[in-house]
């Protein structure tokens, strides 16, 4: 169900501009490792070339490699579809298709697919899936009015409801709290407590109270100054991170002395 | 996120005593009168337009048939039947040929192309746009018309067993079927440039959304684009409806026209449409003549507007699920 992600010597270009250096790290299987540092530092980028998203913008290219179970994400031949059907993503503003219901969504990745899949197993799926994201309590008796007449979190769980019904290995979550309110938030972050059960998760916060609360590793990204690109200065235990950085620049963003 | 909350005073309702313009204001007063003056001269002119077709088509339509059938054209309804049935019949055609091909292009533009293709190819089907209709008729007479007979020769003896493909071929290939590849030709340029723009409009946030679930391009612009454009879509279809049923110049120039109506395309016995009718015999016409062609314009201007009103109806009928909210 899940899978470990390596990168080696990882290099993110957008056209000629180096956006993201050099980046060495290993995401461990059923655990949160949360990415954190200023705005700008390409932690977002970086997260986006774990499922091949970034490929989306015209002239965005990968130097390196990216290892799932050992498997090259960029070697000859991966197709980037197949890529994001292992890899889920959640992103920073709730994106459930406005012109499907509640169950379309959830189904819609499913769909892609072509599976052809008998009423009683998607009904199975919705169920589980949103239950998997703690949105089915809120949603049973309306599956089929559209998935944009749900709140900022409710949706952001369909989101995730959606994700998670592929089954990926991973789930890449990029910020997916910067757009809801406080309680929908710990609704969010109560979830992913579960789903580090199942599934690697990788986190983009700006939060690091959230990064504190809800990740077991912590990646802290910098940037020397604009134009220059962003590295990944220090990677360990939350806790580590969190009390004894071996990096002054670590310390100094989470004390809040810059950033 | 705090500019946001910043740009939103509490008070400012209470500031603000009375509605209405503020009188220190007087720009204010000034767009406000311009902008409702604009807005209600639309009704004017459409109310304006709409009582001309009927004061001076209503001698027509109110007048006894046996002095219509000496005087005018005949007995008005089964008069304009056919040529009612000829302007939709020709319009209809005319969508059916361009709306893929104007959707295809408009998906190439907006997602497939290289930017730098892109960009002038857009200018190209604008600049089609600005072509004017007595070109694409002389083109469609002197050009298409014969270019299209051994297409029509083929078709006829292949699929002949088809009613709309059964006849005898016209000898000059000026059928309602080339019509009809004329009014494509004309109608491609608003629909593809519309279509673009609704297109370029779908929310990335979609895009990415469809796409991070695995899906390939096309499969991202079913999901994400072609839902989102939809209403935009219908919108640009109506406004091509509308130039078709409304062309006089080219049909009158490529067809060949008479009152009948026949579903069969590559014969000789065409539909003649409402507008070229009214093109072709009101040099000639007096009296109740007269007025039996505007009554004609009335029965365009009504299925015009019925039209559009069925186009509204598709729109709104699916509001909810619209990517508005």
């Amino acid at each position: 169900m899940s899978k470990r992600i390596e990168t080696t010597d990882l290099n993110v270009y957008y056209g000629s501009f180096r956006a993201v250096e050099d980046v060495t790290i290993t995401i461990e299987p059923r655990s949160v490792t949360a990415f954190i540092g200023p705005s700008g530092c390409g932690k977002s980028t970086f997260l986006r070339t774990l499922n091949r998203m970034h490929e989306v913008i015209p002239g965005a290219h990968v130097e390196g490699e990216v290892l799932l179970d050992g498997e090259n994400l960029y070697g000859p031949g991966v197709d980037p579809v197949r890529v994001r059907r292992q890899v889920g993503m959640v992103f920073q503003r709730p994106n459930p298709f406005p012109t499907m219901s509640i169950k379309e969504n959830v189904l819609a990745g499913i769909r892609l697919n072509n599976k052809r899949m008998p009423k009683e197993d998607q009904d199975a799926l919705v169920e589980s899936s949103l239950r998997g994201a703690n949105l089915w309590e809120e949603v049973k008796n309306r599956l089929e009015l559209p998935g944009s007449g749900l709140s900022g979190g409710q949706q952001q769980r369909l989101c995730i409801a959606r994700a998670i019904a592929m089954s990926p290995e991973v789930l890449l979550m990029d910020e997916p709290c910067s757009a809801l309110d406080p309680i929908s938030t710990l609704a969010i972050e109560d979830l992913i407590a579960e789903l580090k059960q199942k599934y690697t998760i990788v986190i983009v916060t700006h939060n690091m109270q959230q990064a504190a609360r809800v990740s077991d590793t912590t990646a802290f990204f910098n940037i020397a100054g604009t134009g220059a690109p962003g590295k990944l200065i220090e990677v360990g235990p939350t806790d580590k991170i969190f009390s004894a950085p071996d990096v002054q620049a670590t310390e100094d963003y989470i004390s809040g002395r810059f950033g | 996120m705090t500019a946001k909350l910043s740009s939103t005073p509490v008070g400012s309702a209470a500031a603000q005593p009375k509605p209405g313009p503020d009188p220190k204001r007087p720009g204010e007063a000034v767009f406000r009168g311009l902008a409702t003056g604009a807005g209600i001269l639309i009704l004017v002119i459409l109310a304006l337009v709409a009582s001309f077709l009927l004061i001076q088509g209503g001698p027509a339509l109110f007048a006894d048939p046996a002095k219509l059938a000496t005087q005018g054209y005949g007995e008005f309804v089964s008069w304009v039947l056919p040529f009612a049935f000829g302007t939709v019949w020709a319009a209809l055609l005319a969508l059916l040929i361009a709306v893929p091909v104007a959707i295809g292009i408009a998906l190439f533009i907006s997602h497939y192309a290289p930017r730098k293709l892109a960009q002038p190819l857009g200018y190209l089907i604008d600049l089609l746009a600005a072509v004017p209709s007595v070109v694409f008729g002389l083109w469609g007479s002197v050009v298409l018309a014969p270019a299209m007979l051994p297409l029509f020769t083929t078709l006829n003896s292949s699929l002949g067993f088809i009613p709309l493909f059964a006849g005898q071929v016209s000898g000059t290939g000026r059928t309602i079927l080339t019509v009809a590849v004329v009014l494509a030709t004309m109608i491609l340029p608003i629909i593809t440039s519309l279509c673009r723009e609704v297109f370029l409009q779908a929310p990335r946030l979609h895009e990415e959304a469809a796409l991070a679930l695995g899906a390939t391009r096309w499969e991202m612009i079913k999901m994400a684009v072609l839902p989102f454009a939809r209403p935009g879509m219908i919108a640009a279809v109506m406004l091509g409806l509308g130039r078709a049923l409304g062309e006089t110049m080219a049909v009158t120039m490529v067809l060949s026209g008479s009152r009948n109506i026949t579903l069969e395309l590559l014969t000789s016995q065409n539909p003649n449409t409402i507008a070229a009718t009214i093109a072709q015999n009101f040099a000639e016409a007096f009296g109740l003549k007269t007025s039996q062609l505007i009554a004609a314009g009335l029965v365009l201007f009504l299925i015009t507007l019925a039209v559009n009103s069925i186009a509204r109806w598709i729109v709104a009928r699916r509001a909810q699920y619209s990517g508005a909210n």
